[in-house]
Parts: C-alpha cells; structure tokens; sequence
C-alpha cells in the first residue's frame, strides 16, 4: 500500500507530528499524535475511536494527492443576530482553521473517483446551518451531473438553531438533491461517525443506498437524556450506538477504521457501470 | 402579541386540531389505518375524501381534544409508524395522481426509546426524500405547533401555508432556552422563542410560508370553507403542470433556503 507510506512520509517529515503528545479521552493514554496517525486515529491502548476533523478523514481515505476541495469560500452568517451565534462562529473558525463544519470534494479511493463531503464535529458539533446545507446539496447537484457515486461522512449534532427555521430547510434542501441524484441511478453511501443526531439523522445520514457506520458511534434521533425523560426509565449502555442501530436494522454494516478505505473501494467497484 | 404569546396561543386547549379541519375541509373524508410494517399511529390519521370535485388524500396530525383521545393520539408527537403510513397514503396518491392535503400540528416527533428503536430518524429521513420527488403535488397547511424534523416530514410540500397565531421551529423554544440558559423559564423560553422567529409571519417573511390564513375560531366553518377555496385555486394551479414541473418547483421552493456568505 504505497499511499500509506507516502503518507507516512509526510507525517515523517512534520517533526511537530512527533513530538506533539495527545491523550485518549477514554483511557487517558498518551501518545505521540505521529503514532496515533499511524494507527489511524485509534488510541493504541484502548481502541478508542479520536473524532476526526474533515482534512484527516480525506487524508485517511482519499488516494494519495487525489483530493480536489469543491465548493469552499462559503461561510456562515449571523443573520437572525442569535445570541452567541457570531462568537461561536468566530471561535469556531479560529479553532478548526476551517470555514464551516462541512468539506467537501472529489477524490479517488484504489483509483474509483467519488464526490465526498465529510463533516466536522470539532465545528459547533457540525450544527447543520445553511453553508452546511448548501454545500452539501451543491455537492449532489455536482456529482449527478458528473455522474459520480457520493461518499458522506456525517457527524453532527442536529440543525443549527441559530439560524431558526433556515436550519430546518436544509433538511429538506439537501434530501431533494439526493432523491434527484439517487434518481439517476447513482449511488450514495454514508459512513455514520461519532456522533451523528437530529435533524442529519432525520435527513441525509438515513438516506444512503448503503449505511456504514464506526464501531461504538453514537446515532439516533432524540438525545439520550431527552429519552430518558420522556420514557422516565433507564437505557441500555449500548442505546444509540452503531451497534445497536445494525441490531434494529438501520445500518448494513459497521466497518472498523483500518478497514474503511478497502471496504469503500470495493463498494465503489461493484457499483461501477460496465463501459 | 408576541412571540412567546403566539406559542402559548398555538398549544392553547379548545384550539380546533388536525381532525377539526378534515372534517371541515375534507368531503366524505375515509380513513385508512395502519403502515403495513408494525402497526397503527393514531398520531397521524389520513385517508381519501374530496376537496370541491378533486379527489384528494389527506394526512393530519392530531393531538387530541382531551385526556382519553390525546394518550390515545400520544398528544399529537408521531412514531415511526405514523410516519411510515403517511408515506405509504403519499404513495398512493402518486399512483391515482390526486393531490396530497397535510395538516401540521406537533410538538416533534415522539422522543422515545420504543421510537428510536424503529428508526425515528430513518422514518423521518425517508419521508422527506420521498415528499421531495412525489410525482403529485403536497399542499401543507400549518394549524398550530410546526415542530422541528417531525414536522417537516408532513411540510417538503409545493406549497405551505400557516395560521396566523401558528407557530413553525427548527427546536422548541423550551429545548432552546435549557441548551442556551441551562433552564427554561418562562422568561427565558420567551426570549428563546424570539430569538428563533417562529411566527407565522416569520415564515411568510422568510418564504418559508407562501400564505398566511387568518384565524377566526368563532365562525370555524366558515374559516374553513375559506382555506378550501385557497385550496381548490392551487389544486387547479397544479392540474395544468406536468409532473415533473410539480416536482421541479418544489425543488426550488426549498433549493432556496439559505444565508450565507460567498467568497
């Protein structure tokens, strides 16, 4: 696999890589974020899955310099002046370096060309907004007319309530740039992260051709401790995981990270047309 | 009144609820039960019936008018199953190409664990991918509480149009105040609710409503005889698009959507 070496080349020549130490917010080990890279984000003494930001996710799927960033130079605005809202954006940005908490893109995986868009938790808990929404449907209308499969990372905690009932339309906004791309007999799959809630639950993370999701990842509707009121009674440990959804027939299969890359190209090749 | 007064307003007991207006709207109404997959949500009732000459299927949410019909009606917050018939009674309609007529009044969609279980969000998700390329057209009125993705998955419609003391919100303003302000008081709900703009003027403001109806509870009959008219008018607006006109403008309506920044 001579991306990974490449790859690791380049984390081999970011000396701050080495150096630079991160703790697993499960078991509290620390490592060196080189060595959590080479371990693809997966803490090396207790498996915990590290949330990823939308750069690592495409470097860790994507073919080596395959990656082509469509649809940025978006950005969010503070148009209802929500309290908090522009602070937390500003923040937001400064922290993640990014735009807003979707990047999306074309890229290929063992030479398969998708469109991908992969979302940001470490951005307002990659709150759908309206750059959200319109990057994400902007990425649909792309990849049905380049006839492209689309891989979707979701990771969110529900729609952005700082953009009121805006945020809601976005539910429906990218659905019907879905139904229109699924229409076209192309094929759509996402690969559910920890965490992904609300209103992407209700909307585009549900509507793939086929589910993946991370082991432990939590998915669901409804908060947990929303839940726990309404229902007055104790949950299961494993409530809303991705364990429990494929349990109850939400998703086809959950992938393990090392196994991501090869599980998403051999999907890719399957759904190839014959030429 | 304010935002806050409009909510309260939009709860209020005695407020005519989804069942209301079928019986109001729709003639000889028949309705048909259950989503062929586990079960029956009393939630959302639909069925057949007539608006003027047109043919119709009609879905309302309903939260019940008191104690024994609202536990029966889960106080108007669907299941999965409810949401599953309403997309089963949408099939139907596309197939006998007649319009759908929906009736918006929930809180949100049931938050329980039985819900989750069977697939709340993939019910929701499915419905609304669904509406967005039905092949007949979905006119949705809002009668009282629009509440979040439970609503919308009965509102990706051609058209919606909003009470004028209804309310439409992306999360309940009491679910806003307690993740913002920790608690929800009544002065904090109040503010929340006004920050999210909710109003059915709102909505007619950001498009997000294309008519608003004036309420006039005292005389219901005669206000429903005139939500029936606006029906009838759009019914006969859509019979001369073809389908894919009728799918393609409730594309754009919703392609719309959105405030951002572009470099």
């Amino acid at each position: 696999m001579s991306f990974i070496n490449d790859f690791i080349e380049k984390v081999n020549t970011s000396s701050a890589a080495k150096v630079q130490h991160v703790t697993c917010k499960k078991c509290s080990h620390e490592d060196t974020k080189y060595n959590l890279i080479k371990n693809d984000y997966i803490c090396p003494n207790c498996g915990y899955y590290f949330r990823l930001g939308g750069r690592s996710r495409i470097d860790l799927i994507c073919d080596w310099n395959s990656f082509h960033e469509l649809h940025a130079g978006l950005t969010s605005r503070d148009f209802l002046e929500f309290p908090g809202y522009q602070e937390k954006l500003d923040k937001a940005m400064s922290t993640t370096k990014e735009e807003d908490a979707v990047v999306c893109g074309i890229g290929s995986v063992a030479g398969n060309e998708f469109a991908t868009f992969v979302m940001d938790s470490k951005f307002i808990m990659a709150s759908m907004g309206s750059v959200v929404g319109e990057k994400i449907t902007r990425l649909f209308e792309y990849a049905t007319e380049h006839k492209l499969p689309v891989i979707g990372f979701t990771a969110s905690g529900g729609a952005r309530m700082q953009e009121g009932v805006i945020s809601l339309m976005q539910m429906a906004k990218v659905s019907g740039a879905v139904k229109n791309h699924s229409n076209a007999g192309l094929l759509y799959i996402t690969v559910l992260t920890d965490p992904t809630t609300g209103g992407v639950t209700a909307s585009f993370a549900m509507q793939g051709d086929i589910i993946l999701a991370e082991p432990n990842a939590l998915v669901g509707f409804a908060g947990r401790r929303v839940v726990e009121q309404t229902t007055k009674s104790k949950l299961p440990d494993n409530f809303q995981s991705a364990e429990f959804l494929l349990e109850h027939g939400f998703v086809d299969a959950i992938v393990p990270r090392p196994e991501l890359r090869d599980t998403l190209a051999e999907l890719l090749t399957i759904h190839k047309r014959s030429v | 009144m304010d935002s806050y007064e409009k909510l309260k307003t939009a709860r209020k007991n005695g407020r005519p609820t989804g069942e209301a207006y079928v019986k109001g709207i729709i003639e000889f109404p028949f309705e048909l039960h259950g989503d062929r997959r586990f079960g029956d949500d009393l939630a959302i009732m639909g069925g057949v019936g007539f608006i003027d000459k047109h043919p119709v299927t009609f879905l309302a949410m309903e939260k019940g008018t008191d104690l024994p019909s609202r536990l029966a009606r889960n106080f108007g917050c669907p299941k999965p199953e409810g949401y599953r018939k309403a997309l089963r009674l949408m099939q139907q309609a596309e197939k006998f190409h007649r319009p759908v007529i929906c009736f918006v009044d929930t809180l949100g969609a049931y938050p329980g664990a039985d819900a989750e279980e069977r697939g709340q969000g993939q019910a929701i998700a499915e419905s609304i991918m669904e509406m967005m390329g039905l092949r007949t057209p979905v006119i949705s009125i809002v009668i009282g509480e629009g509440g979040s993705g439970g609503a919308l998955a009965l509102a990706s419609a051609n058209k919606v149009m909003i009470l004028e003391n209804a309310v439409y919100s992306v999360i309940s303003p009491e679910g806003c105040a307690s993740i913002l302000w920790k608690e929800s008081t009544p002065e904090n709900v109040a503010k929340a609710a006004d920050c999210l703009h909710i109003t059915a003027q709102d909505m007619k403001n950001f498009g997000v409503a294309e008519k608003v109806i004036r309420e006039d509870f005292d005389h219901f009959d005669k206000m429903c005889a005139g939500i029936k008219l606006r029906l009838v008018d759009m019914i006969e607006e859509f019979a001369g698009m073809t389908e894919d006109e009728i799918v393609e403008q409730r594309y754009q309506r919703f392609r719309k959507f959105g405030v951002f920044d572009e470099k």
